[in-house]
């Protein structure tokens, strides 16, 4: 609570609306003591005075009454009645709503039939119907609105409550033997209780909006007593030679239900812990870069090529480095792998070369992404999207996801290939029947009118490969494309791939975090941590001699079949949080090898033939020493 | 998909049960009889009690029920005293001119409404978004009633650009194009509270979307930014749109009973309150019954839409 005010506050809306609502309401309170005319004095002989005028602030009315002081009795009104229909329609609502959720199965299917019953009405005719029962009157209709919000109450809380009923502590109080009715007043209640006042709060205004349409249409207040709806329905008849009577009411209902929603949007919002988290604002079609210094220039090592590359996300005031200064190369036909764990950086990597990283919050803030000599980063949009799919390919890594779930596997490849090429209808899906042969799926002139969630995993993952083929792309960038992937279904896979690099000529970026997978696919390897590179060279010098201490107690946690019982050294630690690097070497805290210069400066990727790492005490040179 | 949409017409018949019993129930608590309020305070007890045999009000409240729903079930929902009238014909003939204001404004908030969330979402935090997001809550903030009076005053009465009110003019002929200049201020009144929801449903709805990872896929294709939004995300979001505007709908038609009366609308709303202020009780309870049934049916038309929207749905 403490923490929700400065919040709410810091939305200045919501609290230009708490204010505005906050002087309704003292106004209201202090309405009887104000120097007011009587409300329900009539003049005749002053009717329809203008706003303005003498001995009436806003006029008067047909009757002569004085419409500031009916304005003033009027919201006092109304407001109470809004408010008193929303409690009441919370407090039955509520209690309807916590005993089917809590005791559940019978009691709760006929409640819950019952209130579904009551919400298959438009609101307003079981509300005429009401009335029309117990006949018009403001009492009678503050009945009708609250008796119609009690379904909406019921069903939210019934939501809530059968979430609390299940958690331990509510179990526990059954063990210790409470009662029913001391569990939901000690131990439920309470829990419910916000839910109950955010829910009240956000339709309080919709509440003084309903009462005022009944008393609107003459069901509700009845004169002489007024509140804004009757105000508004009796004036209704002058609105075109006064409209000032009708006007004044109105635009009162305006500014009470305009500070209530105001502040119930504040509030909502305050409370939603995705917008606190900027977890809900939407990626933009493309990367940000901003990048402080020129890019390094090109140094010809390949068809695409990385350079210093570096990849932040700015969430708050807090700057996570995933990817610190990152440099690849791949070449035609030539596998790179690109392993390490979970946060290490190698897929934010990845999808930095085409401005894929989602944005907000992610930003490319150095470095350049070479394609046949041309930057990539800060390319603008259209070249970019011409690239994409075109030049280079990805695959993610669950297709359940990745696949759009109401479009045709079909219709999706086929949508790949127009969003570069003009084809017609009958071309482009033999084009995608030729596809799917390509990545090996049986009978695919029945499989491209499937739907995603008709296939399975890896058929799933074979339409994924087949859209990345679609316009015969340089590149594939694969992002862990087997990871959901059963073992036999994975060799298939990677098998696809292979016979596709070497038929097509095709460079591929494989990112995994498994050893077996880069010994089976990749020609080089960069292992990565922390965002940056710390080993780099060909799988088979690094497979069988690594020299980064992580490299090697990566590859130490893969069992191995048939390799015999033995001890898997797990990791001790965790790597470091990227918005708070240590200097120096970022494994040196979970290094056995690790000495007092590792944390002191910047360590660079130091290079011998074909093999680089970052460390000053490589694997392979201490074994040297012992020998 | 036959089989699914007769699925859900059977059901809806506990349902639409449900509401004749709830309406009857309601009807039942009306203190007083009815024959006296239809007679008038002066009439003889004689009298009275001759009309509630008539009306079969002296029997028991079950039996009446059966009565009652076996005679609407054969079409008889029985005769307004105070219109002198079938209840049916008059409902069916009000619930047209209902259904042409309440269609249009649906049409109208459907489109603008899901056409501005989409907008927003895909210039969040932009000036496009600030503009809408304001705009919509002026628009769910004012009532409807105050704003088509304001609308007569602006537009018909300054401006002289349409009709003040009624659904056609007392004289000259019907033509389509003086119903549309009748029907354009009801309509886009009754409309703007239902767009503003859906406005900003469809705004988070798209939101979510977006951040989903078929849509990162639609990027690595390169499909343009226009096709992803409007086409992959759009259709997408529809999925939670799509109910939202079958609720908006009830709100529709219960925002229908204000506008009737600003507008002078010969609609079932307007019918509704004159019923009730005349206490015509029969033609209250015809009149909710059918308009609630109809709203159940075309529920089950959202539903079947979204079943054609979503494949993922079982049909």
């Amino acid at each position: 609570m403490t923490a929700f005010l400065p919040l709410l506050a810091r939305n200045r809306l919501a609290l230009a609306g708490g204010i505005v609502l906050l002087l309704l309401v003292l106004l209201a309170l202090v309405t009887p003591l104000l120097p007011l005319a009587n409300p329900d004095a009539t003049n005749t002989a002053n009717r329809f005075q203008p706003i303005f005028s003498e001995g009436a602030l806003l006029g008067t009315d047909h009757l002569g009454r004085d419409l500031l002081s009916r304005l003033l009795w009027g919201t006092r009104l109304s407001l109470a009645v809004g408010i008193a229909a929303a409690v009441i329609a919370a407090t039955i609502g509520a209690a309807i709503g916590i005993v089917a959720g809590y005791y559940g199965g019978r009691t709760d299917n006929i409640i819950m039939r019952g209130v579904d019953m009551l919400m298959a009405f438009p609101y307003i005719l079981l509300a005429l119907a009401i009335v029309a029962a117990l006949g018009p009157g403001l009492f009678n209709a503050l009945i009708a609105v609250a008796a119609v919000n009690v379904p909406f109450f019921a069903r939210n809380i019934r939501g809530i409550t059968v979430g609390i009923a299940n958690k331990e502590f509510v179990d526990a109080a059954r063990l210790a033997g409470l009662s029913n009715t001391r569990i939901i007043l000690s131990e439920i209640l309470p829990n419910v209780i916000p839910v109950i006042v955010i829910a009240m709060s956000t339709t309080i205004g919709w509440m003084i909006l309903e009462t005022a349409g009944l008393s609107f249409l003459g069901l509700g207040s009845q004169p002489p007593q007024a509140d804004l709806g009757s105000m508004l329905g009796e004036a209704r008849s002058a609105l075109i030679t006064n409209p000032h009577t009708s006007i004044v009411p109105g635009v009162m209902i305006l500014i009470i239900v305009m500070s209530i929603n105001l502040l119930g949007d504040g509030v909502r919002d305050a409370l939603d812990p995705r917008l606190k988290s900027g977890a809900l604002s939407r990626p933009m079609a493309a990367t940000r870069i901003d990048r402080k210094q020129a890019p390094p220039a090109p140094a010809g090592t390949g068809l695409l090529e990385v350079k210093a590359l570096e990849t932040q996300f700015h969430i708050k005031d807090r700057v996570y480095r995933a990817v610190g200064g990152v440099d690849l190369h791949v070449d035609k036909g030539e596998c790179l792998g690109i392993i390490g764990e979970s946060g290490s950086g190698k897929s934010v990597a990845a999808l930095s070369i085409m401005g894929l990283v989602a944005s907000p919050p992610g930003v490319v803030t150095g470095g350049a992404a070479y394609y046949d000599g041309n930057d990539l980063i800060g390319a603008p949009y259209s070249r970019l999207r011409d690239m994409r799919g075109r030049n280079v390919a990805y695959i993610f890594q669950d297709p359940l996801a990745t696949l759009h779930p109401l479009y045709r596997v079909g219709d999706q490849l086929i949508e790949a290939i127009r969003a570069h090429r003009p084809i017609g209808r009958a071309e482009g899906r033999a084009k995608a029947v030729e596809l799917l042969r390509d990545v090996r799926i049986p009978n695919p002139e029945k499989r491209i009118t499937d739907y995603p969630h008709e296939m399975s995993g890896g058929m799933r993952q074979r339409v994924g490969i087949a859209m990345a083929l679609a316009n015969d792309p340089d590149i594939i960038i694969a992002d862990e494309p087997t990871t959901a992937l059963d073992v036999t279904v994975q060799a298939q896979v990677l098998t696809i791939l292979d016979d596709l690099r070497r038929s097509r000529g095709l460079a591929i970026i494989f990112i995994t975090h498994d050893f077996g997978v880069v010994a089976q696919l990749c020609d080089r390897v960069a292992v990565m941590y922390a965002g940056r590179i710390v080993e780099e060279g060909r799988t088979a010098d690094i497979l069988g001699a690594p020299r980064h201490p992580y490299t090697a107690r990566l590859m130490a946690c893969v069992p191995e079949l048939g390799g015999g019982k033995r001890r898997l050294e797990a990791i001790p630690g965790l790597p470091p949080v990227v918005d708070r690097l240590p200097v120096g070497c970022a494994f040196a805290a979970r290094c056995d090898r690790a000495h007092g210069d590792c944390r002191k400066g910047e360590i660079p990727l130091a290079r011998d033939g074909g093999h680089a790492v970052r460390c000053l005490y490589p694997e392979s040179a201490a074994r040297e020493a012992l020998k | 998909m036959t089989g699914y949409i007769l699925k859900r017409l059977v059901s809806a018949i506990p349902v639409l049960i449900g509401i004749t019993v709830i309406v009857f129930l309601i009807m039942a608590l009306i203190p007083g009889d009815p024959a006296t309020a239809i007679l008038g305070s002066y009439a003889t007890p004689e009298n009275v009690e001759r009309l509630n045999r008539d009306l079969g009000l002296d029997k028991p409240l079950v039996q009446q029920y059966f009565i009652w729903l076996g005679n609407m079930l054969t079409g008889d929902f029985g005769t307004s005293f105070a219109l002198n009238r079938p209840v049916l014909d008059e409902v069916l003939e009000r619930f047209g001119a209902t259904l042409v204001l309440a269609g249009t404004a649906f049409v109208l908030c459907s489109i603008l409404g899901v056409f501005a969330g989409v907008v927003s979402a895909a210039n969040q935090y932009g000036l496009a978004d600030k503009t809408i997001t304001f705009v919509v809550l002026l628009g769910i903030s004012i009532p409807s009633f105050f704003l088509g009076m304001m609308m007569i005053l602006f537009f018909a009465v300054n401006l002289r650009w349409f009709p003040v009110s009624g659904m056609w003019p007392i004289y000259g002929d019907r033509s389509f194009g003086v119903l549309l200049s009748h029907l354009a201020m009801p309509a886009i009144a009754l409309a703007v509270v239902a767009t503003g929801v859906i406005a900003r449903l469809s705004r988070s709805a798209m939101l979510e979307v977006l951040r989903q990872d078929f849509i990162r896929t639609a990027r690595a294709k390169g499909v343009h930014e226009r096709n992803v939004v409007w086409r992959h995300a759009l259709r997408a979001a529809m999925v939670a749109i799509l109910p939202v505007l079958g609720i908006q709908a009830g709100f529709v038609l219960s925002g229908a009973v204000y506008i009737e009366i600003v507008f002078q609308w010969p609609g079932v709303g307007r019918m509704l309150v004159d019923a009730i202020l005349k206490r015509d009780i029969l033609l209250v309870q015809g009149g909710v019954v059918f308009v609630a049934a109809c709203y159940v049916i075309f529920n089950i038309a959202v539903d079947v839409a979204q079943s054609l929207l979503d494949p993922r749905i079982k049909t």
